[in-house]
């Protein structure tokens, strides 16, 4: 009896495990990895290591193009660095994305776990408002509650996140509703675990591999999202840039000054697809039935 | 009957030449990928199928013998490389062979029944054309000739009214009946070798006893050779010519099934051997407590399964549990008996309150806890625990064992530090190292998992133990230590247990009453003594008659007498 209990396999390390190798293998989830690294790192050290500060207005170098001059990226019909804006942009773009994927898996998540774990009609009111929230169209949801309310930062955050949480909890509601009738959730039912403690400290867990896969893909929507009311002019208000206003002022020089709208158009198009790339490499790296090794 | 195998000396040099063999693997190695405990999953594995012959290639969970009827196929996964030897298939090497040659063969000349005929059928499609779609894979016939010939088979393979089932969907079909269908189709192609991997592991003992009887009668009829793998060296007394013994991917003995059985050589198989449990017809000492006041009793439990709505007409009404009576006394065991469907397991969840029962009373130290609701009930969940079935899905595999051990005991207000050195007693009191508390379940073997789940159970000092077909997932050779483990603490803490099981023979070892179910009821009731050597009802003789390799047992039975 004592045998075999010296016969326990060394332990394994986290970087070590199955998910970190397959991973890795993964070489576009890598650069997406990279990209996401050196973008964030640029948006938080850069503008401080620029020569010009956003907001600087060089008159004689208006409309510059980029590496002519001292301005790297060259400057816009103002003659404020590009280089700088579109990191100050990246900033504000980067957290309106960031804080409204938090919100929406935060919510996503609860609304999910509950009404999985739940059942009955519970989940059926619940399951119903998802529902709801689905059948508006976002972008006419977005642009009309934008138009509403005052476009702050905080605001546009709120109202991405108010419009993608629904996604995360129906993939939150389907895992759920098939772990809770695992044994061991039985197991912790038969120890005497309060609900509370059932759905968040025994299932939440498991449930956290397609959790984190979709909150990373809704980075990279509400990237997207904010851009676009940005660009119609009812997000972000200048003189706070963000990617989608910088392409909004870039539209009618389009022919003359192409770079103003190419530069903020491929900050948006790394971003988001930099995080789909995680997104589906996590995806393949979680998902325990594409059992290759 | 065909004649007794001629012994195979273990280690045969040359393959034997001639129509005799129909199935010949020599010095067969396949490599395992990198990260894996062992680098080979078989290494110079040998062995010959007679023609005519029933092989059984017997062994525990990860002797590797799945993977060898596997690639006997070609169907290894990806990740697996065959690195040395050969498969000889009717006189063709099958190593090596391209993916057109391979699939020409399978179904032809080789064909393979699986363990679970659930997944193994399509859902989406009828039995029939499931059967037909082999053979017109192949070009074979004409959708008329192969209608014909499918419902010959459906008849051969001993399926009620072929014509009709030949339009009837996997679901709705018994499991013994899905494997009936699955043998049709391997044998569709006539072929000349089939391979069984644990065809009857999923189905109740009396289903067993006629699939078994079902290979055998085919085999015979056709001459046809069998490879038939299995873990349970009953069904091999039932149905073999001669046996292969595996053991981490190594043969260790081979030989004539009887000589085997009688008189095993290597020490592998004299454990495994010992270690299926015996059918006991004597019935265990008096437990202190039989003359104080019963532990459990219920009286007339009822429960009914309903599904669909009343009002489309839709409405089945399913009797799990009927009218169920029993009394349990101090520090026994009830043993609860019955194939799958006989309301068994529910009768355990009503127990430990996982599940309302609709009438019925269960009195727990005298008081009934049938109607309680839940706050009130959670005072007694200390004193019932469960121990579960799988002990895969029964751990949270994101939680260390000293959490799964902790998390109870802390959630009635123990303080943490109290709990904890619980815990490391209670991994002592099942025989596990004090390391075990900070690893995580995916760690351990699954005897190991099923000690930390026993461990669990133990925490509060239960008075009364539920436990599910506890050991029905385990190896003979684990699944005796397991039984043993229970034994040691049933007589060190004098807790009580009701102990569901499907296998009878389990249920002999450990019970002091057993109770055998049936439909729903229980329709016999008595001390082993009586259940397994005189038993009142005809249910009950049916399973214990059942029983594969009884003969064998009765005979070792006896011998262990003497």
């Amino acid at each position: 009896m004592t045998a075999m209990t010296a016969s326990l396999p060394p332990q394994t390390r986290w970087w070590q495990s199955r998910v970190v190798r397959r991973f890795t293998r993964n070489w576009l989830a890598l650069l997406g990895l990279a990209m996401i690294t050196l973008l964030t790192l640029a948006c938080i050290f850069g503008p401080a290591l620029l020569p010009y500060d956003s907001l600087y207005v060089d008159l004689r170098a208006r409309f510059s193009a980029p590496l002519t001059g001292d301005h790297y990226l060259g400057t816009d019909p103002l003659g404020r660095d590009i280089a700088a804006r579109l990191l100050m942009a990246g900033r504000i773009s980067l957290m309106v994305g960031f804080f409204a994927m938090l919100l929406a898996t935060l919510l996503g998540t609860l609304v999910g776990v509950i009404a999985g774990y739940s059942g009955g009609w519970v989940n059926a009111v619940l399951m119903r408002t998802v529902d709801g929230f689905l059948s508006f169209p976002t972008i006419f949801l977005l642009l009309a509650l934008a138009v509403a309310l005052q476009p702050t930062p905080v605001m546009i955050t709120l109202i991405i996140a108010l419009t993608g949480w629904m996604e995360v909890a129906r993939i939150v509601e389907a895992e759920v509703r098939s772990l809770k009738e695992r044994e061991f959730v039985m197991a912790g039912r038969m120890l005497g675990l309060s609900r509370t403690h059932i759905m968040f400290r025994e299932i939440l867990p498991n449930a956290m591999g397609p959790i984190i896969v979709a909150a990373t893909l809704t980075v990279a929507r509400a990237i997207l999202l904010e851009a676009y009311v940005s660009f119609l002019g009812f997000g972000i208000q200048p003189p706070l840039p963000s990617w989608g206003n910088m392409l909004n002022g870039a539209q009618q020089y389009l022919g003359t000054a192409p770079w103003l709208a190419i530069i903020p158009g491929a900050a948006i198009t790394i971003a988001v697809t930099s995080f789909n790339f995680i997104g589906d490499g996590l995806r393949d790296a979680l998902d325990v039935r594409n059992d290759t090794l | 009957m065909m004649t007794r195998p001629v012994i195979v000396p273990p280690a045969t040099p040359a393959p034997e030449t001639g129509a005799e063999i129909a199935l010949s693997v020599r010095g067969l190695t396949i490599a395992l990928p990198k990260s894996m405990e062992r680098r080979f999953a078989v290494e110079d594995v040998s062995f010959d199928l007679r023609r005519g012959q029933i092989l059984c290639v017997v062994g525990e969970s990860g002797s590797g013998k799945s993977v060898t009827a596997n690639t006997l196929l070609g169907l290894l996964p990806r990740a697996m490389k065959t690195t040395a030897g050969s498969i000889t298939l009717e006189g063709r090497e099958v190593i090596g062979m391209g993916a057109e040659d391979l699939r020409d063969l399978r179904g032809r000349v080789v064909s393979m029944i699986f363990q679970d005929p659930l997944s193994a059928l399509n859902p989406l499609m009828t039995v029939g054309a499931q059967v037909d779609e082999a053979m017109a894979a192949h070009g074979i016939g004409t959708p008329d000739t192969r209608r014909t010939s499918t419902i010959a088979l459906l008849q051969e393979v001993g399926l009620p009214d072929p014509a009709l089932m030949y339009h009837q969907y996997p679901f709705r079909l018994s499991g013994g009946q899905r494997q009936r269908v699955m043998i049709a189709m391997a044998l569709a192609l006539e072929p000349t070798i089939l391979i069984a991997d644990e065809p009857t592991t999923a189905l109740d003992v009396t289903t067993q006893a006629q699939i078994l009887t079902l290979i055998r009668d085919i085999q015979r009829r056709k001459g046809m050779s069998v490879m038939f793998i299995t873990h349970d060296f009953g069904v091999v007394a039932e149905i073999a010519d001669s046996v292969v013994v595996m053991e981490k991917g190594h043969v260790v003995e081979e030989g004539p099934a009887d000589r085997v059985l009688r008189a095993p050589r290597h020490e592998y198989t004299q454990r495994l051997i010992a270690a299926v449990p015996h059918l006991r017809g004597d019935d265990r000492p008096k437990p202190a407590g039989a003359e104080e006041p019963p532990v459990l009793e219920v009286r007339n439990l009822v429960k009914t399964y309903a599904s669909g709505s009343a009002l489309l007409r839709t409405r089945r009404v399913v009797p799990a549990v009927q009218d169920v009576s029993f009394r349990l006394a101090r520090g026994s065991t009830l043993g609860i008996v019955g194939e799958s469907g006989s309301g068994k397991s529910s009768l355990g969840r009503l127990l430990v309150r996982l599940m309302e029962a609709d009438s019925g009373q269960i009195l727990f130290e005298g008081e009934d806890i049938a109607p309680l609701p839940e706050p009130k009930f959670r005072s007694f969940r200390q004193k019932i625990q469960m121990i579960f079935q799988d002990p895969f899905a029964s751990l949270n595999p994101r939680m260390t064992v000293g959490t799964i051990l902790t998390v109870g005991p802390m959630a009635y207000g123990v303080k943490a530090s109290d709990a904890r050195a619980q815990a490391h007693e209670m991994l002592q009191l099942v025989g596990l190292d004090r390391g075990a508390f900070g690893r995580y379940p995916h760690e351990f073997s699954g005897g190991q998992r099923q000690r930390i789940g026993i461990a669990r159970a133990l925490m509060f000092r239960p008075r009364l133990l539920v436990a599910d077909e506890a050991v029905s997932a385990l190896d003979v050779s684990i699944q005796a230590q397991i039984l043993e483990l229970l034994e040691r603490i049933q007589r060190e803490t004098g807790v009580s247990m009701v102990f569901i099981t499907h296998d009878l023979r389990v249920a002999s070892q450990i019970c002091d009453e057993i109770a055998v179910m049936h439909k729903g009821r229980i329709v016999e009731h008595g001390p082993p003594s009586q259940i397994f050597m005189s038993p009142r009802s005809d249910y009950t003789r049916e399973l214990v008659a059942a029983i594969p390799g009884e003969d064998f047992q009765r005979g070792a039975a006896a011998v262990a007498l003497t």
